[in-house]
């Protein structure tokens, strides 16, 4: 941190004894409180931490870009020894793109979604002073073709939505390396995407490293990733950092609890096998049984084309078990998920669940059976009502079955919040002032409610970063050993599956290629997708530092 | 790296500046000198409206003929029309007409758009087009052309003005809601609603409607205005209230045929409007803006 600067060249980005604020309704808050770091030029170095722990506002301020209410209180961020801190924005306007990039976290919003992609990756080239048009589309082509885009002079006429995730964040990648930056920031570069794309830009990133020598500031919630491409990992908590040093020596021997408590946290292939397995409670009929399914969406625009998400796939899921249904985006696990719950009506075959046939109940009798299984979303900021009250959300299904009296209601929501561990002083609340983890907790809560059989789980943890992922799983864990839950686990991410699910199915394109006990599925895989999915996972040095 | 320049390297000044941005944006945040001024407008033509004699002792319908037409003074704050009749009473009497006329054309728009959009929104694809096709019948005549047909079906008067002025409202209210109750819907608490055994209706009254009504009552506050400045225009083409009732578009008329030699006739009656029309469009900027 505070490296002598004496013989040795100043390090490319020093920032030192940092302190950000921001404006809120209360004052203003503090959330950096003195941070320093050095990144040298070439070097990856990954910050590290859990959501509010300021990493991103650290990003930001080095560049400029912290939102209107923030503020640099005091401290000093110095490119090559000139400081960079006090500079006003036009000045800074001349460094960011050309000295200093951004790759930010939302591929999905950070395009704009009315110019194309050669519009947007030349606009870079214009910003900086290019002029001559033919140069700037040979350099835009040269760009796309580097990044991995198949067929670039077409991408470069399309818009935004005609493109992936993935693809949307090799175009960010792009403008970013456009002018051959000495330093990229990049900004959860991959927490929106699944982790066979995940780990396709993360090389991309390492490959444009090696390349050009650009230094990279990897900010990240993922320990796995960070000690995967990390040079120096900086660990921050509450603000401040807690440890830093060699990406080696902080994962071999974290120095600090809550470094550990991070390691800890890391969905990693390693330490999974630690669950016990569920036997299945009864004997008899399994909770979940699926045959022959398939499900076609037509497809607007096109009358007779129809688009098949699900193709003839098949499972069961023993009553009291967790199944999990894993694959890259688009691979039909969700649709999959959404026919079991029967908000999705199957194309032909059969899903049969807690002993009904679900394409066949309608009306009373389809509402009778949603209490026997619910739905928890990926995304808990979408799936709470903003204007219900925690107390109100919870309550709420058992209003729509035999009148239960208000204050046996009241009991019994507050019992179950209180069971998956919020605090009391949050159920008058409405979901805004509640943190992603303790919505997701909120939602469990309204799901649970009702005593269902069966919990189907969509991508349930993805959106939550790895320490409240953690303490989810452990309660989903406990919850289904209390009540002899199913669950049926849809996620991409396999460390997770790992980790909570006894059985697994892997789906590519609507089909299912490969099925079994999680063990065997991990251990030897039989399918080049699937081993590709487990390589995919981040942790590998992880691993072996154990 | 010797590239960057250095001589910029003390700007002490730079964080003063930034200081004083985010201060005075703080301020900006937490008082708003427009909003307080729109409702104090709001506030005062509303007292207008329901106590109109504290504000001026001079009688709107009765006047001496010996003052017509004088300028404003101190006994006639705003002058004296054709009549001899104090120009400030007739506004400040004018007042209730006004309002109750905006008032009831936004309730009609209100009401009746907002169920016709909630009906289009929450129901089928057959029933969706066919509302909405007939909206875009209303949306597609002009406003003023379709309240003057209204008040030809329906009669001259304060309340059939009011009247025609909603229904030419009802349009806009419709689309607005329907589009919030179309995107409250896809919304994933509405599914969760549905999946937890909730009925449409009761799942409709819980989430749908509170979540989509925000921005119909911003949109109501605007129509508020605008229901005032085309009553008044009602009230100027003769459609509105008969004379010598004092309503302020017809003040505006009748002032109009001495706008050479009283000028104050027209003025003050028509400042009156602008100011209500603009702190309505105020409010709204500030409700919508609460929803965003």
């Amino acid at each position: 941190m505070s490296a002598p600067v004496d013989v040795s060249p100043p390090p490319l980005l020093s920032i030192e004894d940092l302190v950000v604020s921001y404006a809120t309704a209360a004052g203003r808050t503090r959330v950096v409180h003195g941070v320093s770091l050095d990144i040298r030029a070439g070097e990856v170095v990954a910050l590290v931490g859990e959501s509010g722990s300021g990493k991103t506002t650290i990003g930001q301020s080095v560049i400029g870009l912290l939102p209107e209410n923030g503020r640099i209180d005091s401290g000093t961020v110095r490119l090559n020894g000139t400081p960079i801190s006090d500079w006003s924005q036009d000045r800074l306007d001349g460094l960011r793109g050309a000295r200093i990039s951004l790759v930010p976290q939302d591929p999905g919003n950070s395009l704009n979604p009315v110019r194309t992609i050669g519009a947007q990756v030349g606009e870079i080239f214009r910003i900086h002073g290019y002029r001559d048009r033919a140069e700037i589309d040979r350099r835009v082509l040269e760009l796309l073709t580097r990044v991995g885009l198949s067929d670039p002079e077409l991408r470069a006429r399309q818009y935004p939505h005609e493109l992936s995730g993935g693809m949307r964040q090799r175009v960010l990648i792009a403008i970013a390396v456009a002018l051959k930056p000495d330093l990229i920031i990049a900004d959860e570069p991959t927490s929106a995407l699944d982790v066979t794309v995940q780990r396709r830009i993360l090389d991309l990133i390492d490959d444009l490293r090696a390349e050009t020598g650009t230094a990279v500031l990897l900010v990240t919630h993922d320990l796995g990733i960070a000690a995967d491409r990390a040079d120096r990992v900086v660990v921050l908590q509450h603000g401040r950092i807690q440890e830093q040093g060699a990406a080696r020596d902080v994962l071999a021997r974290p120095t600090q609890p809550y470094t550990r408590q991070l390691l800890a946290d890391a969905p990693s292939l390693a330490r999974a096998a630690q669950r016990r397995p569920r036997p299945a409670s009864t004997p008899g009929e399994p909770a979940i049984v699926v045959e022959d399914l398939t499900v076609d969406f037509s497809v607007t625009g096109d009358r007779r084309g129809t688009f098949r998400a699900l193709d003839r796939i098949g499972f069961s899921v023993a009553a009291g078990t967790t199944h999990a249904l894993v694959g890259e985006s688009g691979s039909g696990k969700t649709t999959a998920s959404r026919t079991v719950v029967g908000f999705q009506s199957p194309t032909s075959g059969r899903v049969q669940v807690a002993g009904a046939d679900v394409a066949s109940l309608r009306g009373e009798a389809l509402r009778q059976w949603r209490r026997t299984i619910q739905l928890v979303y990926q995304n808990p900021f979408a799936s709470l009502d903003p204007r219900q009250s925690i107390r109100a959300i919870v309550e709420e299904p058992l209003l729509n079955f035999a009148p239960v009296p208000a204050a046996d209601r009241r009991r019994r929501a507050e019992t179950l919040l209180e069971r998956v561990g919020l605090p009391g002083a949050t159920f008058g609340r409405p979901p805004a002032a509640l943190s992603g983890g303790q919505r997701q907790r909120v939602a469990i809560a309204r799901a649970l409610v009702l005593d269902p059989a069966i919990l189907v789980l969509d991508e349930a943890v993805s959106a939550l970063d790895v320490t409240v992922q953690a303490q989810i799983l452990a309660l989903l864990d406990e919850l289904q050993r209390e009540r002899g839950l199913t669950y049926l686990f849809v996620s991409h991410d396999l460390a997770v599956v790992r980790q909570i699910a006894d059985t697994v199915s892997v789906l590519q394109q609507g089909r299912i290629v490969e099925s079994g006990p999680v063990q065997d599925v991990f251990l030897h895989p039989l399918t080049a997708y699937t081993r590709d999915l487990i390589d995919a996972v981040p942790g590998r040095r992880l691993q072996a530092a154990e | 790296m010797t590239d960057v320049p250095f001589e910029q390297q003390a700007a002490p000044a730079t964080p003063h500046r930034l200081d004083l941005r985010t201060s005075t944006s703080r301020l900006r945040r937490s008082f708003h000198p427009g909003l307080w001024i729109s409702w104090g407008v709001i506030g005062i033509v509303a007292a207008f409206a329901v106590v109109p004699w504290l504000f001026t002792g001079h009688d709107p319908v009765d006047g001496s003929p010996l003052e017509r037409r004088q300028a404003p003074s101190l006994v006639h704050w705003l002058g004296t029309d054709e009549l001899g009749r104090d120009l400030f009473a007739r506004i400040v009497y004018g007042a209730v007409n006004t309002l109750s006329g905006a008032v009831v054309a936004v309730a009609v728009g209100l009401v009746v758009g907002t169920l016709l959009g909630v009906v289009a929104g929450s129901s089928g694809r057959r029933i969706d087009d066919a509302v909405m096709r007939l909206v875009d019948v209303l949306l597609a005549v002009p406003a003023l052309l379709l309240s003057l047909s209204i008040i030809i079906l329906l009669g001259f008067g304060t309340v059939n003005a009011a009247i025609a002025v909603g229904v030419a409202s009802v349009a806009s209210f419709a689309r607005l809601a329907r589009a919030e109750v179309v995107r409250v819907r896809r919304s994933d608490y509405v599914e969760a609603a549905f999946g937890s055994g909730g009925r449409f209706f009761a799942v409709l009254w819980r989430h749908v409607l509170p979540n989509s009504l925000n921005a119909v009552l911003a949109l109501a506050a605007l129509q508020f205005g605008s229901a005032i400045l085309q009553i008044s225009t009602l009230g100027f083409l003769g459609y509105g209230a008969p004379p010598p009732t004092p309503e302020w578009g017809l003040l505006i008329a009748e002032g109009r045929n001495y706008i050479s030699t009283a000028w104050w006739l027209t003025t003050f009656p028509g400042l009156f409007v602008v100011a209500a029309v603009l702190s309505a469009n105020r409010i709204s900027l500030s409700l919508r803006g609460r929803s965003a």
